[in-house]
């Protein structure tokens, strides 16, 4: 028991800090721009792509470099030559150029690497055991994506806090306008936050590769968890987005690790008799047969009992 | 200094300015006058760009039209917009030191010379400004903006929703700031201040400017102040 929370603990934290990786760059965004990048996910692709890619040719390590600054890249053209003529046209416009740009993303990872699955493997200088406990193993990637996540968390943060680019990034998250007319160009400041929060997203992609499945459906897979997660948090709050992303992952995965039903809890007891009519249906459904629903679930209460998300401070 | 010939401005559809045209000279206080809905914060954001001027804008005889605000700002045209637009989550040093632009320092103003005519910032620096009060909001803009060192500063309705005391303090510190040499174009609603402090008053209507003198010219008129400031 005791093996399975610990395990799934360090699991559902290394899923959050993923997701984080990816909502942090998106809350951020949005806050900002005013821009919902429901791309966001295909960047993640991308990145998990690129990474198999440069791997397969340099070795792990440039890739861990590389597949973000390429893919931040690609998402600063993105901003410029498409978001930001698309801007003049209102938020329906960009809406649909974001979502169209899913499509263009899928459809050209699987001209080049097909619907199936690559072999993206976790590199054999993080082939090993990190440490043994009770009976089972603790794979060495694993714990060293969570270290790599919370790096980039904590040097984010610094950069955000301690330099003066990051703190033109506060303020135009409340006030874009006012700070374009305190002579700072927004336009370039909008440029580089979206690459950099594209470039995150790939971050994650890079190591979530190896672990999950590396193929053209994994945004679509991912996307609907991201917006979940921006939602509950709250848009615009990155403390909201990093407490839901944790909350989201160790959600998940404890929900997965627990094979409980009702039928576990109050079997043998005299009430078990008669609940066992009334909720018949549900008498024997397992918390891990119903773990892919709880986001939705809680995204679902959320909206009814708090619509501003944990810690947002606008309306969604 | 500022020349603005036949300026006009859309939100959507509606066409707000209908052709404004107005000066201000070096060293000048300028207050654009009328009531609520007659264009005139809109003719200051114009000016700074967004919404998009049709016109022309000549700022010491560069075209200020078809520029972004940040370009606009660089040339030396300062703005302080109504809702004051403090970012909350800051300090109120921080707010201040990002009214300084890029590459430009060392201007009239600085940090100690802020804390200096207002104590009562220095005091409150490491507060996040949202924590701040009206009064002190506004002394905040108005020096956040002035920390851009700019020749012409447009202030949109400083006094609103203040108490009297405060309002005599807005008015110290724009004569203060004119002192330095900066030119004001102000939009106010309290009559009394702007009649005090400026050298020249425009009155608008319906997106043009229907009246142009001095204070006294206008007190003296009493038909265009029936018919455009009087409710």
């Amino acid at each position: 028991m005791l093996e399975i929370i610990f395990v799934s603990t360090l699991n559902g934290v290394l899923y959050g800090m993923l997701l984080f990786l990816m909502a942090s760059g998106l809350t951020v965004i949005f806050s900002m721009m005013g821009v919902l990048n429901l791309a966001h996910a295909s960047f993640y692709m991308l990145g998990a792509f690129f990474g198999f890619e440069i791997s397969r040719r340099l070795g792990f390590w440039p890739a861990l470099v590389l597949a973000p600054v390429v893919v931040g890249l690609i998402g600063m053209a993105v901003e410029r030559y498409g978001l930001r003529r698309v801007h003049r046209h209102g938020h329906v416009a960009e809406l649909l150029f974001t979502f169209g740009l899913t499509f263009v993303i899928k459809e050209v990872v699987e001209m080049i690497w097909g619907k199936l699955p690559v072999d993206y493997r976790v590199p054999s200088g993080l082939d090993f055991a990190a440490f043994t406990l009770f009976s089972g193993n603790y794979p060495a990637f694993k714990l060293f994506g969570l270290l790599i996540s919370v790096g980039i968390f904590i040097g984010l943060l610094m950069a955000v806090r301690h330099t003066r680019v990051g703190l033109i990034v506060q303020a135009a998250l409340s006030h874009p306008g006012m700070v374009g007319m305190l002579g700072h160009n927004v336009d370039r400041i909008f440029m580089l936050v979206f690459g950099v929060g594209v470039g995150l997203a790939a971050v994650a992609g890079v190591i979530a590769g190896p672990i999950l499945v590396t193929q053209s459906n994994m945004a679509g897979l991912l996307g609907p968890i991201l917006f979940v997660v921006v939602v509950v948090g709250g848009l615009g709050s990155l403390g909201g987005a990093l407490a839901a992303s944790l909350l989201i992952g160790l959600v998940q995965t404890f929900a997965v690790a627990f094979n409980v039903s009702l039928a576990d809890l109050f079997g043998g007891t005299a009430a078990g008799a008669i609940l066992s009519v009334w909720l018949a249906d549900i008498w024997r459904v397992t918390v891990a047969q119903i773990a892919p629903i709880l986001p939705y679930l809680l995204l679902v209460m959320i909206l009814i009992f708090r619509p501003r998300g944990l810690m947002g401070t606008r309306d969604t | 200094m500022l020349e603005v010939r036949d300026l006009h401005a859309y939100y959507g559809k509606s066409h707000i300015l209908q052709g404004v045209d107005l000066d201000v000279g070096e060293n000048e206080i300028v207050s654009i006058l009328g009531r609520n809905g007659v264009g005139r914060s809109t003719t200051l954001k114009a000016i700074m760009g967004d919404p998009e001027p049709r016109g022309e804008i000549r700022f010491r005889g560069t075209p200020v039209v078809g520029r972004k605000p940040h370009e606009i700002a660089h040339l030396g045209i300062g703005f302080v917009p109504e809702e004051r637009a403090i970012f909350p989550t800051l300090t109120v040093e921080q707010n201040l030191l990002l009214g300084i632009k890029g590459g430009r320092r060392g201007g009239r103003w600085s940090l100690e010379e802020t804390w200096k005519l207002f104590p009562q910032l220095k005091d409150r620096a490491s507060a996040p400004g949202g924590a701040l009060s009206g009064g002190e909001q506004q002394m905040l803009t108005i020096c956040r903006t002035l920390m851009g060192d700019p020749d012409l500063i447009m202030i949109d309705e400083p006094t609103e929703g203040l108490a009297p005391q405060m309002v005599e303090r807005i008015g110290e510190l724009l004569q203060e700031i004119a002192r330095r040499g900066i030119s004001i174009l102000l939009v106010e609603q309290r009559l009394v201040i702007a009649m005090r402090i400026s050298h020249r008053v425009y009155v608008m209507g319906h997106g043009r400017i229907v009246f142009e003198g001095t204070p006294p010219e206008l007190v003296a008129n009493d038909a265009v102040r029936r018919e455009w400031l009087e409710v």
